[in-house]
């Protein structure tokens, strides 16, 4: 028998409210399905299991909030009898379980919705799923609630006991950035690195590629830097991985962490998976999944805890440089700044060129500023012949 | 189709994107990236929109003629030969 816990979806993930059950007890599930939804500070996850299994019990109902590493289902092997009652009588005699089949196990697919009206839903107890979406993407919008709650003056907040209370879902998520943001600049020695790159020959490139395709399936520039941010790992390897608290652990692959910007203010840093292997569309394609599915809920929570480094572009606010603060326990972290016409010298001429600002933070336990060096120098020749990101 | 009509694409797809933007409010001269918090991606999704709507394909050279409402809406009426 195996317990299945509240994931950490993250170092500055500390609670999450079950939103529902997406497997019932004596069901078979398979490592990587989705079995629940969880509400968290950034948004609904969608959880995947871990491992194979039968589900035994579920022990929590929709709506209850339950601390990280909380158990909240039993799973057993293959075989494994059912479990009938708790080994231990529990001496202060605990609410009883619920008995499971009474959850319903809705069919259906999760009501989509933003994190704003999300917030604003439990707010005013309104149920997310009695509300019609007005966009064509189906999405329920912090507007249609409140069209709802104005055409629904009398809402009545009910709340059944042991439910989470309304959550200020904005707040809980600056307190929860700042305390893995604290833990960061606590126990990481950063070193910062940054250099400006020519991007001119990249850009122009990339306009040539796009100008040839549908529109739907035009790259942004932000992907053309991924993938080049990804690639140019493989000469440091060391800056891609995990220091879990002793030892850097290198990883086999690069889950490349993108900041996204939430409406209404947050941030969340779902990584692509196997980045490296993926060429600039697929980059693409991985890059609009995410942010869309960041920005409506849905995220996986593979996605919120694999990041083996994480890049962040605040280029589109304006921004010419960033130094970011590195996500525990990855190691490194890649900032993009904005394309800025600016003079440039080659070959003892000026020039006007389009040029990037690109910095490092790293992780000094991990590497040295020399080998940090390397990286920038690589992902600067990767921008110099596009053609080999493509 | 008229300029009303292009009109109403525009914020369609716009709102389909950026849903919590204030539509009531939005200045026709000033920038949407601006007033409606948009990023580039969010821009991409607006024109794929645009192209299916209107059946209109905006060049990436021709993204800042979409800068603003105006400026989109008096270029939008030129492709579709929609006099003012």
């Amino acid at each position: 028998m195996h317990e299945f816990c509240m994931p950490s979806l993250g170092a500055d993930m500390e609670d999450g409210t079950l939103v529902e059950w997406n497997m019932k007890p004596g069901q078979a599930v398979k490592r990587g399905d989705i079995v629940a939804v969880v509400e968290t500070q950034k948004g609904a996850v969608d959880v995947e299991i871990w491992e194979d299994g039968i589900v035994d019990r579920l022990l929590i109902e929709p709506g209850t909030k339950v601390p990280v590493g909380e158990p909240i289902a039993m799973l057993r092997g293959e075989g494994e009898p059912e479990a009938v009652a708790p080994k231990k009588a529990t001496p202060t005699a605990a609410p009883a379980v619920p008995p499971p089949a009474a959850i319903p196990i809705r069919e259906a697919a999760r009501v989509k919705a933003s994190p704003a009206a999300r917030r604003r839903a439990a707010e005013l107890g309104v149920d997310l799923s009695r509300i019609t979406a007005s966009s064509a993407a189906g999405v329920v919008s912090l507007a249609d609630v409140e069209r709802l709650a104005q055409a629904r003056p009398a809402v009545t907040v009910e709340q059944a006991p042991g439910k989470a209370a309304p959550p200020d879902r904005a707040a809980a998520m600056r307190a929860a950035i700042g305390a893995a943001m604290a833990k960061s600049k606590r126990e990481i020695p950063h070193y910062y690195l940054g250099a400006t790159l020519d991007v001119t020959d990249a850009l122009a490139w990339l306009e040539q590629e796009n100008a040839g395709r549908p529109v739907a399936e035009r790259v942004l520039f932000a992907a053309l830097l991924l993938r080049a941010a990804a690639l140019a790992l493989a000469e440091v390897p060391e800056l891609n991985g995990h220091w879990p608290g002793a030892g850097l652990q290198v990883a086999p692959s690069v889950h490349l962490g993108v900041g996204i910007a939430l409406r209404g203010g947050g941030l969340v840093a779902p990584a692509i998976h196997d980045a490296e292997k993926k060429n600039v569309v697929q980059i693409m394609r991985a890059l609009a999944d995410l942010i869309t599915r960041a920005r409506s809920g849905g995220l996986r929570s593979s996605e919120l805890t694999d990041a083996t480094i994480t890049v962040t572009n605040l280029g589109e606010q304006g921004v010419e440089e960033v130094y970011g603060v590195i996500y525990p326990p990855q190691v490194a972290l890649v900032g993009f700044g904005k394309v800025l016409a600016r003079p440039w010298v080659r070959d003892g001429e000026i020039m006007v060129r389009q040029t990037l600002r690109v910095t490092l933070s790293a992780d000094h336990r991990a590497s040295v500023g020399h080998r940090g060096a390397l990286y920038l120098a690589a992902l600067e020749r990767l921008l110099l012949e596009p053609e080999k990101l493509s | 189709m008229t300029r009303q009509d292009i009109r109403a694409a525009l914020i369609d797809a716009l709102s389909s994107i950026a849903p919590e933007g204030d539509y009531a409010v939005l200045r026709g001269d000033r920038p949407l990236r601006d007033q409606l918090d948009i990023d580039s991606f969010d821009f991409l999704n607006v024109v794929i929109r645009l192209h299916d709507k209107l059946a209109v394909d905006v060049s990436e050279a021709d993204y800042q003629k979409l800068a603003t409402l105006d400026s989109a809406i008096d270029y939008l009426a030129t492709r579709l030969g929609v006099s003012a």
